[in-house]
């Protein structure tokens, strides 16, 4: 097993990241100005605004969701307890006791367990919660006329704002386990440039060095 | 003299007038300008004759109803179809809810009731002499085609019957009416002829509707985007179109939500709505922010957005009217207080002894309701309890009503006479030449007990005072597009529809428990991490300073 730099963050996977990154900054703080939380733009601007941003997303998740099926990807999150103890008792304790983490990205493998399973919540109870019940809100003079439409809006509205608090916490949590390693910016580079300390292993070493001669540095 | 007149105008005007250098030379005389340009009337423009040429109107008049018999002669229906109309009748049977309404029967929270005191109120009748029961309404002589139609504003009406003589000095010493000059000018009804009486409702200019006013005789574009004299220059009957003499668009029967639109392509809707019209997708597309309010349109009325503020214009409209402060003489007589200046400069009553205690509003904010369209009147014969606030006329709608929507209101606040024992409103007896008139003698009792008994209704006799409210659906002084409403108006906190019911509206609802969690978690989570955070640094600092 040898620990080589190996591009695990393609460049679509990078600008999917950064491109998802803008447009849910963007919808919280339309989003939350939207729930009278600030005045910082007219209702307008922001109706215009999360919308619009909200329409991106929804393509540039289309394209995602294409492209982890297609490229094999999705294989990342499938959910594993193998090795989420350590990680969680490195959170937990061994962070303070100056430990390094005890995670070691696989080729096949590029996030840890407990990385892996919040992404994959993420996307599918997080995500879709806020995109459909968005969706249903959006599409609200479809239904309008259908019997206790208002009440159900209060419900649909319930929903997306209840998921938009949810995301929130998400976000500060994930930006802030970009502090927890040797130095912020040793994990946020890999999204810049794509590169990252891989363990490979022989067959995959050989196999990249010979096929992928750029994936690997 | 009227002819000598208008070529000196056409002069005056020929250097000014965009015409062709063909059409302005050697043509002279051109028609005569003597008129600014015709108000826009809908679908009814032009005519087919000059009026100024017609020999019936040459001949001399003496009076109205020799003019009405002249204009008969040749619009030999129009008597006929006039006497079905409401201007004529003033009486409404509501084919929804039976009730009888019309200023026949009503009573309303400003001067009260016409029944009884048509000597003065039915001035505004389009008839001549209607001044008691004794009125034949089925005499075609009798209806007043000039009020409505002569375009000199030298054409007035002076009260049916003489009232009290302290009232009736105020008539006296007018200038003779010119009934041929009169006759001859008459075209389609301007703004002015309309307003003559709905401009001043209520008893004084603007005082009833609050959105109808002298003001809107010349309104510039920011008053009525549509009245604007130098603009659209819509008469009233542009939107309140005619045919056979009866007009689309009545209070009494509002239509709160069109969802007709224009109709079938040249199909002509007998209604007075904004949609037939503007259609129902009357914001054009261009925008995130249009389409979004053309979804609106099923919940809010027009009016709501682009009315943002009525009794614009310079003139104050009545919020609040006390009686029971009426009747207060000096020296034995009645007088008037000013104390109000109205925008446009003008001095308005704050208390007369015939009225009792004004107060006035400009430039106000409407009531915001749900109204599904439908009045329901306090009539004469409706009981109510004396000790609570009554609604002359009141409404319903809900957000899950198909015919309702949010509309503008002005509502008129009014402490008035009523029958305290039996629990009603009552007649009461203002106008007249006896003694019990109240409009003269001052005695509320004899007044009242006149007014009952004239038309056999019961009377306790006891009178006294109940509070009172109306309500008034807001639909003129249709400001300019960028003057309408903001989202954040009304998507905000105490924003204008913070008290209708049965919608969620983002940015004025939220649901409290669900802030509350998200705010904690929010906060909680900052905090663990800050906490998580300062352990790691002080744990840090520990290690290094153990290897050193």
């Amino acid at each position: 097993m040898a620990i080589r730099r190996v591009r695990i963050f393609s460049l679509f996977e990078r600008f999917w990241h950064w491109g998802q990154m803008l447009l849910i900054v963007m919808l919280m703080i339309t989003g939350f100005g939207l729930h009278g939380f600030h005045h910082w733009l007219s209702f307008e601007q922001a109706v215009t605004l999360h919308t619009l941003s909200a329409f991106l997303l929804l393509l540039l998740w289309a394209f995602s969701i294409f492209w982890l099926f297609t490229t094999r990807n999705w294989r990342h999150f499938i959910p594993t307890v193998k090795g989420m103890w350590q990680v969680l008792r490195f959170y937990s304790f061994g962070i303070f006791q100056g430990e390094h983490h005890p995670y070691r990205k696989a080729y096949w493998r590029k996030h840890n367990p407990l990385q892996a399973l919040a992404y994959l919540m993420l996307k599918i109870v997080l995500f879709p919660l806020i995109w459909i019940s968005g969706l249903v809100y959006l599409f609200y003079f479809l239904w309008r006329d259908i019997p206790h439409a208002s009440q159900l809006l209060d419900g649909v509205a319930l929903i997306h704002t209840g998921a938009a608090f949810t995301i929130l916490v998400f976000v500060m949590i994930h930006v802030y386990m970009l502090t927890t390693g040797h130095s912020f910016k040793e994990h946020v580079m890999p999204m810049i440039t794509g590169f990252d300390d891989v363990d490979l292993s022989p067959e995959e070493e050989a196999y990249l060095l010979k096929d992928e001669p750029g994936v690997i540095r | 003299m009227r002819s000598f007149f208008g070529h000196l105008l056409a002069i005056l005007l020929g250097t000014l007038l965009v015409t062709s250098a063909q059409a302005s030379s050697g043509q002279w005389p051109t028609p005569p300008a003597t008129k600014p340009p015709d108000q826009v009337s809908g679908p009814l423009s032009g005519g087919t004759g000059d009026h100024t040429k017609y020999e019936a109107l040459k001949q001399p008049f003496s009076s109205g109803p020799e003019v009405t018999k002249a204009c008969l002669s040749c619009h030999t229906e129009t008597g006929k179809h006039f006497m079905k109309n409401i201007h004529w009748t003033w009486e409404y049977r509501n084919p929804d809810t039976g009730q009888l309404l019309g200023k026949k029967h009503l009573v309303n929270n400003f001067c009260t009731n016409a029944r009884g005191n048509e000597g003065m109120c039915a001035q505004c009748h389009a008839g001549y002499g209607w001044k008691d029961e004794s009125f034949d309404f089925s005499d075609e002589t009798n209806i007043d085609c000039l009020v409505c139609h002569e375009t000199t504003g030298t054409y007035y009406k002076t009260p049916n019957s003489e009232g009290s003589p302290a009232c009736s000095v105020m008539f006296e010493d007018m200038a003779p009416i010119d009934y041929n000059l009169v006759a001859q000018s008459v075209g389609l009804p301007q703004r002015a002829n309309c307003g003559t009486c709905h401009f001043h409702g209520g008893g004084g200019d603007n005082v009833k509707h609050g959105d109808l006013s002298s003001a809107l005789t010349n309104p510039p574009r920011d008053l009525d985007v549509h009245m604007d004299a130098q603009g659209l220059n819509f008469a009233c009957t542009a939107c309140h179109i005619t045919k056979s003499h009866i007009w689309a668009g009545s209070r009494y029967r509002v239509i709160a939500k069109d969802k007709e639109g224009t109709g079938k392509p040249g199909e002509r809707r007998d209604v007075a709505t904004c949609e037939s019209c503007h259609g129902n997708e009357p914001h054009p597309v261009d925008s995130l922010a249009a389409f979004k309010l053309n979804d609106h349109i099923s919940s809010v009325a027009c009016q709501t957005c682009h009315i943002p503020e009525f009794a614009r214009g310079g003139v104050a409209t009545e919020t609040d009217w006390d009686w029971r402060t009426a009747g207060k003489t000096r020296n034995g007589e009645g007088y008037h207080e000013h104390g109000y200046t109205q925008g446009n400069g003008e001095e308005r009553y704050t208390y007369k002894s015939i009225k009792g205690t004004f107060t006035y509003g400009e430039n106000l904010v409407p009531l915001y309701r749900w109204f599904d369209g439908q009045m329901n009147y306090t009539t004469i014969d409706t009981k109510f309890d004396v000790t609570k606030p009554v609604a002359i006329n009141d409404f319903t709608g809900s957000r899950e009503d198909p015919r309702s929507r949010i509309w503008p209101f002005k509502r008129m606040t009014t402490w008035m006479p009523a029958d305290m024992g039996n629990g009603t409103l009552v007649y009461n007896h203002l106008w007249g030449q006896d003694e019990d008139s109240y409009w003269g003698n001052y005695d509320m009792g004899k007044s009242i007990a006149h007014g009952m008994k004239q038309f056999n209704l019961p009377y306790s006799g006891e009178y006294g005072y109940v509070e009172t409210y109306s309500y008034w659906p807001i639909t003129h002084m249709v400001a300019p597009k960028e003057e309408a409403l903001a989202c954040s108006d009304c998507h905000a906190d105490d924003g204008r529809l913070e008290n209708v019911e049965g919608v969620y509206m983002p940015g004025r609802d939220h649901n409290p428990w669900l802030d509350t969690i998200g705010i904690i978690a929010v906060l909680g989570t900052f905090l663990v991490i800050l906490g998580h955070a300062l352990i790691r640094i002080f744990s840090t600092m520990k290690n290094k300073q153990e290897q050193h």
